[in-house]
């Protein structure tokens, strides 16, 4: 028998069309694979499974085929969805207590794009609360487990979503990617994701982080099912005022077209900044190889120096927290949400709930951010900060400018180290947020970049990623040059690089 | 928290002069009667039921966001260009934060430093001391966009505010919709004429605001809102004293009694040696005071930054200046013309523009009736009315189309003036359209013969001395019997034909 749950999307959609399966029966193996191996106990990649919901729209997926009305390409794979995006009937809780049991009126317009494609949607995903950690371990559900080493952090924010796919839960999932949140997590995990140029995919209904920051994308196995997911999100959306009214070309053109593994002419530039002191060798063994490997298919490598990216942490560290304080501002246990009422008052104020229910409602790494970002905007401290940070945002851009006069795209390794231990950096938050240096650059310019898997760090046996950075509106290029890295490091693996990743039915014992 | 207030001293409005200069600062608030919201596309409609006109984006659901409303951006660009202010080529629009129930994101979507209309001036029309025409030059600091709040209702308690309530309803339904604020830069050098202007400032502001037919205008709806700042600096010193900010002052008397109300109490606070405190006033309509508001110390920082979803706004000049073509014409100008075309005299065209009729009047007029039968309703009638009910006239309830749908009642020969004083009565009262006031009260002139007949035979049965004197040919007398008549008939009578029965009857 097929072992379905381990095909990509793209060999999903051929076996669809040829009528080898159903979307009823890879549902059903999703569903039974996140029965076996996901709940609080395993793997906890999903707040909420919708079993119901997925198997009826994967029946009216299975009656518009036999009818020959099928909605898109991807009509009838299964599909998770970060939990920090509104669907209509389906719990958003963000990863906090402060949402617990919101139930959203709406759909993202990403989320309406998936169900007018015909998506099944399996479940919301775990997340760090608010999209706010590198680890998953900041979300009041409890933490998402690393399927390569169930000690081990699933990256973050969205570790839920990458955790899916890696397991095999899910072909494809989406993500939220503000500092790093859809790339660290698939560095970490020997997953794809990839974070789009800023207004190519609507935010509509994406509970927003930091809204300057925050941008919609895929998390996949594999470069070309990130590109066919990107093609059926992105696009422009009336309902969200930065998303780019131009179209684009088609990404899973661009990921065909690299997976021919034909790099010449391309110029490539190393960012000589996101390496050296604090990086893990056998992530840096890992990138230098891929790099080696793009100079054999053909590319040009040179060294490339961003000198402001080092300040990029800084600046990133006052924007997200301004933006986050104030978007956080509206849980208020007025309208929706928890509702705290505070101890020994009697007939409280609105003021006195309001307090009461971000006391309980919020966890410790939202309130450290809100404080931050609060501190940041007031009056007498915004130019020093905040007005000093966009500053620096400018200055990373042009950086990033002058860099592409150079070179066609620019490489990092996606995150400095493989997972960590769980509970390991929970008490530092600037190790934490050291995860995001390489990633966090393009979220400050609104460039593209996607993380691919670059192999697995000697020291660990645990995977890392490589990261492809392209100009703005060029995210053709980040997936054009990210399938041929991935062809010419599978090609060396002999095969994918999670079919060495341990079998969890084993090691949870459970069956197969 | 506050006091009552009204135990507060003051000085007489004569001392005040002699002693203060006032410097006053004008905020006042235009919802713009767009048919949808700032920022989604939910209705505006005022007086729907509580929270069904609301959205995601005006609920401040998680994840929804605005788009703003090209028809606001429309209407703010125009208010700005008719006060002459410079448009901006770029401008953002900025999140003020703090929290309020009724505020369903706990930051409002506003301008801060970068507000779409600036730099701008209004001469505003006031009466000389000789009752010539003078203007006052006010200038305009900015027009920005904002959007407004829903309305919290405390039920319970005495006093209708949240201290004391039960509990508080909220309606979201206000949520959103549009707001212009236009702030003016300090207007000084009033002196004694400070409320007069500032009264007149907005009021021209307002009729200003009903010729672009940008916004229903209507201050007892809260369509338009005052607050007014106001402070003393000593006599000829022009050292800007501590002001005060009188919130939500809704009517155009008020804002006058607001200023007068405001010198006093700070001119009384400056004699006694004390320092009149910053802080925001509620005015009470009831009792022409001001009283202590919250205090803003913890509100005070709205820590300000763009809105970053939104995209910055750049209005193409060419759209700039087509809109500034649709510019209602100059008020000086428009003046000049309405009275060649009323044929008014210079005394009745500045008693029209005094009493504050001179719109109302020229709407009246565009629905067909006679300019001068226009001005007779607006000057006397409605004007006493609106005196004794202490508003101002377009204040008093009794519309343009109102008074030409009676005046056309009285060139029907349905009604006559003294009936139709009551059919403002009925109008005043919600009794319905002056047709329906008419049926409703049966005060139609009754001219039918068979009635009137009877009424004249009874009047000359009961005075055979006067009639007597009709026969020997002094009709003059027909007058008393006249009276009669109408006596009998409760004044709904048609008096000429009254006249004509009683000569056919005795000569």
């Amino acid at each position: 028998m097929t072992d379905w749950i381990r095909k990509s999307a793209a060999e999903l959609v051929d076996a669809l069309t040829a009528g080898e399966v159903t979307s009823l029966e890879l549902t059903r193996a999703s569903l039974d694979r996140i029965g076996a191996v996901d709940g609080p106990d395993g793997l906890h990649a999903f707040l909420h499974v919708d079993t119901e919901g997925a198997l009826a729209q994967a029946a009216a997926s299975d009656e518009r085929r036999a009818a020959g009305r099928t909605l898109s390409d991807l009509d009838g794979v299964p599909i998770a969805v970060k939990d920090v995006l509104a669907t209509a009937g389906l719990p958003t809780t963000c990863g906090s207590k402060i949402l617990q049991g919101w139930v959203p009126p709406y759909d993202a317009t990403v989320v309406r794009k998936l169900k007018e494609a015909g998506l099944p949607i399996l479940g919301k995903t775990n997340m760090d609360e608010f999209a706010m950690g590198s680890s998953t371990e900041h979300s009041a559900y409890g933490p998402t487990r690393n399927p390569w080493a169930l000690d081990r952090i699933p990256g973050g924010s969205g570790g839920g979503s990458a955790a899916a796919v890696a397991s095999f839960q899910a072909p494809l999932a989406l993500g939220t990617d503000t500092g790093g949140s859809i790339r660290q997590p698939g560095a970490v995990t020997g997953t794809v994701g990839v974070k789009p140029t800023y207004g190519g995919v609507s935010r509509y209904g994406l509970v927003a982080l930091a809204n300057s920051l925050d941008q919609v994308g895929p998390v996949t196995r594999t470069v070309l099912d990130s590109a066919l997911l990107h093609d059926l999100i992105g696009g422009h959306d009336p309902r969200d005022s930065t998303s780019i009214p131009e179209p684009f070309g088609s990404f899973a053109e661009a990921a065909r077209t690299g997976a021919e593994a034909d790099l010449s002419g391309l110029k490539v530039g190393v960012i000589r900044e996101l390496r050296g002191e604090g990086w893990q060798p056998g992530v840096l063994a890992r990138f230098d190889e891929a790099v080696e490997a793009m100079v054999g298919a053909g590319a040009e490598v040179v060294e490339v120096s961003c000198p402001h990216f080092v300040h990029a942490m800084a600046a990133y560290y006052l924007i997200l927290p301004a933006e986050a304080s104030s978007n956080l501002a509206k849980f208020d246990a007025m309208r929706y949400g928890l509702r705290v009422l505070p101890d020994g008052i009697e007939a409280p104020s609105a003021e006195e709930v309001m307090r009461a229910t971000r006391d309980a409602g919020f966890g410790d790494e939202v309130k450290r951010r809100i404080i931050l970002g609060t501190y940041a905007l007031s009056s007498g401290y915004y130019d020093a900060y905040y007005g000093q940070a966009q500053k620096v945002r400018t200055l990373i851009s042009r950086d990033f400018a002058a860099a592409f006069e150079q070179v066609d795209v620019l490489v990092s390794p996606t995150a400095p180290t493989t997972a960590f231990k769980l509970g390991e950096k929970l008490d530092d938050p600037l190790a934490m947020y050291l995860n995001d240096l390489a990633t966090i650059p393009s979220n400050l310019s609104g460039t593209p970049s996607i993380s691919v898997p670059s192999g697995l760090a000697d020291e660990d046996g645990l995977p890392a990623g490589l990261q492809i950075l392209a100009p703005a509106l060029a995210d053709d290029r980040c997936y054009r040059v990210g399938a041929a890295v991935e062809a010419l490091l599978v090609k060396r693996w002999g095969g994918p690089l999670l079919d060495r990743a341990p079998d969890l039915t084993a090691s949870m014992g459970v069956q197969s | 928290m506050s006091t009552a207030g009204n135990t507060e001293a003051l000085i007489s409005y004569a001392e005040t002069l002699e002693r203060y200069d006032p410097a006053m600062g004008l905020e006042v608030h235009v919802e713009l009667s767009t048919v949808t919201k700032m920022f989604c596309g939910c209705p505006t409609e005022f007086g729907a039921d509580p929270n069904s006109q609301v959205c995601p984006t005006c609920l401040g659901l998680p994840g929804a966001m605005p788009v703003v409303n090209e028809k606001a951006v429309e209407g703010a660009i125009r208010i700005g260009l008719a006060l002459n202010c410079q448009i901006a080529e770029w401008c953002r629009f900025a999140r003020k934060n703090y929290f309020y129930p009724d505020m369903p994101k706990n930051f409002q979507t506003s301008q801060y430093d970068e507000p779409i209309a600036f730099n701008g001036w209004m001469d505003v029309a006031i009466e000389g001391p000789d009752g010539t025409p003078e203007t006052f030059r006010v200038e305009i600091e900015r027009a920005h966009m904002e959007e407004d709040t829903g309305k919290t209702l405390h039920v319970g308690g005495a006093s209708g505010r949240i201290h004391g309530a039960d509990y508080s309803l909220v309606d979201y339904n206000r949520a959103g919709i549009p707001l212009i604020e236009i702030v003016t830069k300090p207007i000084l050098g009033a002196g004694e004429r400070a409320p007069e202007i500032a009264k007149a400032y907005v009021a021209q502001l307002r009729a200003l605001i009903v010729a672009l037919g940008v916004s229903d205008a209507r201050m007892d709806q809260g369509s338009i809102r005052a607050d007014v700042n106001l402070s003393l600096a000593p006599r000829g010193t022009g050292v800007l004293g501590t002001r005060t900010e009188t919130k939500n002052v809704n009517s155009l008397r008020s804002v006058e009694r607001a200023v007068r109300y405001e010198m006093q109490r700070q001119g009384a606070i400056l004699d006694s040696g004390a320092t009149v405190l910053q802080e925001t006033r509620h005015w009470h309509e009831d009792t022409g005071i001001t009283t202590s508001g919250r205090e803003k110390s913890d509100a005070e920082d709205y820590r300000y930054f763009p809105e970053p979803d939104l995209v910055p706004l750049a209005p193409a000049p060419e759209w700039v200046e087509a809109l500034r073509a649709t510019l209602p014409e100059n008020p000086t100008a428009k003046r000049a013309r309405l009275q060649a075309d009323w044929g008014f005299s210079d005394l009745e065209m500045r008693d029209t523009v005094g009493a504050g009729a001179l719109g109302l009047v020229e709407q009246t007029v565009a629905t067909g009736t006679a300019p001068q039968a226009a001005r007779k309703w607006w000057l006397t009638e409605l004007a006493r009315r609106a005196n004794e009910a202490e508003v101002e006239l377009d204040e008093l309830g009794v519309t343009p189309e109102q008074v030409a749908q009676v005046q056309a009642l009285v060139d029907a020969g349905t009604l006559n003036d003294k009936l139709a004083r009551q059919v403002f009565d009925g109008l005043l009262a919600g009794e319905g359209t002056p047709e329906e006031i008419v049926a409703a009260r049966g005060l139609a002139i009754v001219s039918d013969d068979g009635a009137l007949s009877a009424a004249v035979d009874a009047a000359i049965a009961a005075n055979p001395e006067v009639a007597d004197k009709i026969r020997d040919g002094k009709v003059a007398a027909a007058g008393a019997l006249i009276g009669d008549v109408m006596k009998q008939m409760r004044g709904q009578a048609d008096a000429a034909r009254v006249r004509e029965l009683i000569l056919e009857r005795l000569t």
